[in-house]
């Protein structure tokens, strides 16, 4: 009987699309530089997403300087401040974890799992990095322009994002708006290439329901964002308009240094509608990844079965819906329609019901698993934490009535960088650990990963949690300095000096895993084509790291889904997706052969 | 003769083939090519850009305090010594919709394989849309000689030439883009590329008659869109 139903697994259906004939590249520009090749494409996104990343980094630094010791840094002026924080949170959410989770972990893992030999379109995949980091070039040269880059937060919001106040108002506001709309151009070709490869080029057997978490995060999220990014690229339209050719679209009539200017009847409030309608899909397009990625990390290294592999995708798939009606949730204290509140507090407390749910089945998947504290498992699990701790203090600041006091103040700062800056990093880092064997044929260190792991995890928490308390006492987000303001106390600054000096140490602690990238790409150990005996088809190839198209002469398989471990009476503690039922029991089939024989005997 | 690039897949009827697709291995919309798919993947993005335009532009047509301009004076032509409301915009719809409809008969040639028909049909929507835009062009030139600008306009609020030519505008850029595939396209159906499978350049897929019904997708788009723009900024 059991066999019966373990057969009709084995079951492939014929294939349906033709093999992709695929560019060869001929010279070392074409190969490296100018390259289709999907894995090549996602190192060269993670390679700019990193090292803009840094830049973020060094600017935080920057920001901690002076809060931490104000008046001790002559150099860093206000407005210097501004642009600072600006050009921070705009590089960490958009122009990092977007472009890494998407145009990097996307490009490298989506063809390689869904067990196609590249992106359905690789021209247009390799026009959308080029894109991307023109986008980058030229938000770096608003640094450059007079006046420098924006200093309107990283929301932009008007009117004071355009007014003549706000640092960076003349070239530097201009070129954010440029750069974020080319990001959007050329995100949207990648992204149309990511999702029709899922969805209209998988292997045969491969079906939607076999398909590892980590492609549905990644699927899910690129959709949010095909469909979130329209109403940034309109607001970034608007607002060049606004400040080039003197519309009023977001710009009421206003005066300025008592002179009446010539804007007047636009709405401030519906360029924060566009923004959030973006802004709040943009955190699950950063969270939907790191959910999927972190679900087959403690799957694969606690040797266990997912959890409740169904929910889990109709989670991220709910939770993908949802964030889209929650927007205003940003947006009480912009003076909206109270009933608003109402309306978006509801639903926003709804997510938590399937993210909850997502919780409950990692933990659910840990129970009881074979665990190995690998460097990978580590940071998922770091994650884990993290992720229901920002999450906690998400469900105070969805509430309208606890939002209004603690809205703009360092509480802000504080959850949203738990849940969307922490938490994400250490996936990020996870996967790093747990992909980067396959990449590039070696292991990294353990050693130094382990390192790595307690410093950040734990800095993290030392920086994060006193943020929430300083917001508690009221201390405002966006502030150059307290001066001599009375109401705070004394341990407040000593609190944000405390807070710089553990930043600095868990910045310069990032140079372990650096040299540890640096060094393992020669002297790691050698991998293998499978170290951690994974089930999902990247772990399959051929060659180790995969050659051009992937899978050498022949597509995969596919007979099962990707989370085969333990599976009792498997000749190994996992069956990888594309290994027949036969392979995989070779007993179960010779005692299926002599009971038939014995039957045929009678 | 080129095959089609995909095989086609026998279909089960109604919601039970709905569920059958989805969760079958390979394709989930079985029988469409890549590339159509991209296309409607696309035009569901481009559809949230232009909502995001049209919501925009509702609500800052109802927060400006000053009257917005009568449509039917301010989008009047002066013939024969009266005005007449609207014709201007009148002849562009019809030319639009027309090139819809030779768009539609080109896709329908193309899968017939009669290639001179289908790059005529096709150089004819790609001249609707050209007279579409040169239509454009002439009513920007006079709206701009009355005296209207992005900043203002002499009849009410300043909103209205903002919106006007930011959103005519951006419709305008999708069909010139559109004529140009259009001509593309069409060079490629004249030369035969479609017959014998000659690779595109931006495709690694062989050339094949889908791309003039891909194309016609987008055209379709572009169509439709400009009848939600008509209805709201002329209309209402
Ligand atoms: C490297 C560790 C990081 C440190 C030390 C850091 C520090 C800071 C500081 C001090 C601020 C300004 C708070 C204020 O006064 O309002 C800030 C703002 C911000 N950070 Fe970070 N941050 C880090 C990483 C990240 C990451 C990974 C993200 C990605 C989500 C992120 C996103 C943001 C955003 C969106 C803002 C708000 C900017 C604004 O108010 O316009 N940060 N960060
Ligand atoms: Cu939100």
């Amino acid at each position: 009987m059991a066999d019966a139903t373990h057969d009709d697994v084995g079951y492939v259906p014929p294939a349906e699309i033709e093999e992709q004939d695929l560019y060869h590249a001929k010279s070392w520009i074409t190969k490296y530089v100018f390259c289709q090749d999907a894995k090549v494409i996602a190192i060269q996104y993670s390679i700019t997403a990193i090292a803009i990343g840094l830049v973020g980094l060094v600017l935080s630094w920057l920001m901690r300087l002076q809060l931490g010791f104000p008046e001790a840094f002559s150099f860093i002026e206000p407005d210097d401040y501004y642009q600072f924080i600006t050009v921070h949170g705009m590089i960490m959410v958009i122009y990092l974890l977007t472009a890494l989770f998407l145009g990097g972990f996307g490009n490298y893992l989506i063809p390689l799992m869904v067990g196609a030999r590249d992106m359905v379109f690789p021209f247009v995949n390799m026009i959308s990095y080029w894109v991307y980091l023109l986008a980058v070039v030229v938000l770096c040269a608003s640094f450059f322009v007079p006046g420098g880059p924006t200093g309107a937060g990283w929301t932009l919001y008007p009117p004071q994002a355009i007014l003549s106040g706000t640092p960076g108002s003349d070239g530097g506001i201009i070129l954010m708006l440029v750069s974020l709309a080319l990001f959007i151009v050329g995100f949207t070709m990648g992204g149309l290439n990511y999702v029709v490869t899922v969805f209209q080029a998988r292997t045969r057997g491969l079906s939607l329901m076999r398909l590892p978490l980590t492609i549905w995060g990644i699927l899910t999220a690129t959709v949010l964002a095909l469909l979130a990014f329209p109403a940034l690229f309109v607001g970034a339209v608007m607002m060049l308009l606004d400040r080039i050719l003197g519309t009023s679209f977001f710009m009421p009539s206003i005066v300025e240094l008592g002179e009446h200017l010539s804007y007047g009847g636009g709405s401030p409030i519906l360029f924060q509608h566009l923004f959030w309608f973006f802004g709040h899909p943009e955190v699950y397009i950063v969270a939907l990844p790191a959910f999927g990625i972190v679900s087959d990390l403690i799957s694969v290294h606690a040797r266990r079965n997912i959890f409740g592999y169904r929910m889990m995708v109709w989670a991220i798939v709910i939770i993908g819906a949802l964030s889209f009606v929650v927007w205003a949730h940003h947006m009480y204290v912009s003076g909206m329609n109270p009933y608003f509140g109402f309306f978006f507090a509801t639903t926003t407390l709804i997510i938590a019901v399937p993210t909850a749910l997502k919780v409950y089945n990692w933990t659910l998947t840990l129970w009881r698993g074979d665990i190995h504290l690998t460097t990978p498992m580590l940071f998922a699990i770091g994650f884990i934490v993290t992720f229901v701790n920002g999450g906690i203090t998400g469900l105070f600041l969805g509430n309208v009535a606890i939002d209004v006091p603690l809205s703009d103040t360092m509480f802000v700062v504080a959850h949203f960088h738990m849940v969307m800056g922490v938490a994400p990093a250490l996936v990020i880092f996870g996967a790093i650990y747990h992909w980067y064997p396959k990449i590039t044929g070696r292991l990294l260190d353990e050693t130094l990963g382990k390192f790595h792991f307690w410093v950040t995890f734990l800095g993290a928490y030392l920086i994060y949690f006193p943020m929430h308390y300083l917001g508690f006492v009221g201390v405002p987000r966006r502030y150059f300095e307290l001066g001599d303001t009375q109401i705070f106390d004394q341990s407040v600054g000593d609190l944000n000096a405390f807070i710089s000096i553990v930043t600095f140490i868990v910045g310069f602690a990032q140079l372990v895993f650096f040299f540890n990238l640096y060094r393992s790409y020669s002297k790691g150990k050698e991998a293998g084509p499978n170290p951690w005996r994974a089930c999902s088809l990247e772990w399959q190839t051929a060659e180790t790291p995969p050659g051009h198209g992937n899978f050498g002469k022949e597509l995969p398989l596919v007979y099962r889904w990707p989370y085969d471990f333990n599976v009792p009476g498997a000749k190994e503690d996992f069956i990888p997706q594309n290994m027949s039922q036969s392979e995989a029991f070779p007993k179960r089939k010779a005692a299926a052969k002599t009971s038939r024989s014995r039957a045929a005997k009678k | 003769m080129a095959k089609s690039a995909t095989k086609s897949v026998a279909l089960a009827p109604g919601m039970e083939g709905f569920v059958s697709d989805w969760s079958s291995d390979q394709r989930v919309f079985k029988n469409v090519p890549w590339g159509k798919a991209m296309m409607w993947l696309f035009l569901l993005s481009d559809t949230f850009i232009f909502s995001c335009f049209l919501l925009s532009y509702m609500s800052v047509r109802s927060s400006t305090l000053e009257p917005w301009p009568n449509a039917s004076k301010v989008f009047a032509l002066h013939i024969g010594g009266q005005d007449v409301p609207l014709i201007l915009i009148a002849i562009m719809t019809f030319v639009l919709i027309s090139s819809s409809g030779t768009m539609a008969m080109a896709v329908n040639f193309g899968y017939r394989r009669n290639r001179k028909v289908t790059t005529y049909l096709i150089l004819a929507t790609a001249l609707f849309g050209a007279m579409f835009v040169g239509m454009q062009a002439f009513e920007w030139t006079k709206l701009i000689s009355e005296g209207v600008r992005p900043w203002g306009n002499p009849w009410g609020a300043p909103q209205f030439g903002s919106t006007f030519f930011m959103i005519t505008g951006f419709h305008g850029f999708h069909v010139s883009i559109g004529v140009i595939f259009l001509l593309i396209v069409a060079r490629k159906v004249w030369r035969g590329d479609y017959d014998t499978g000659r690779r595109g350049y931006f495709t690694t897929m062989k050339g094949n008659y889908e791309i003039v019904e891909t194309m016609g997708l987008y055209w379709h788009f572009v169509d439709l869109v400009w009848v939600f723009i008509f209805a709201f900024f002329y209309l209402w």
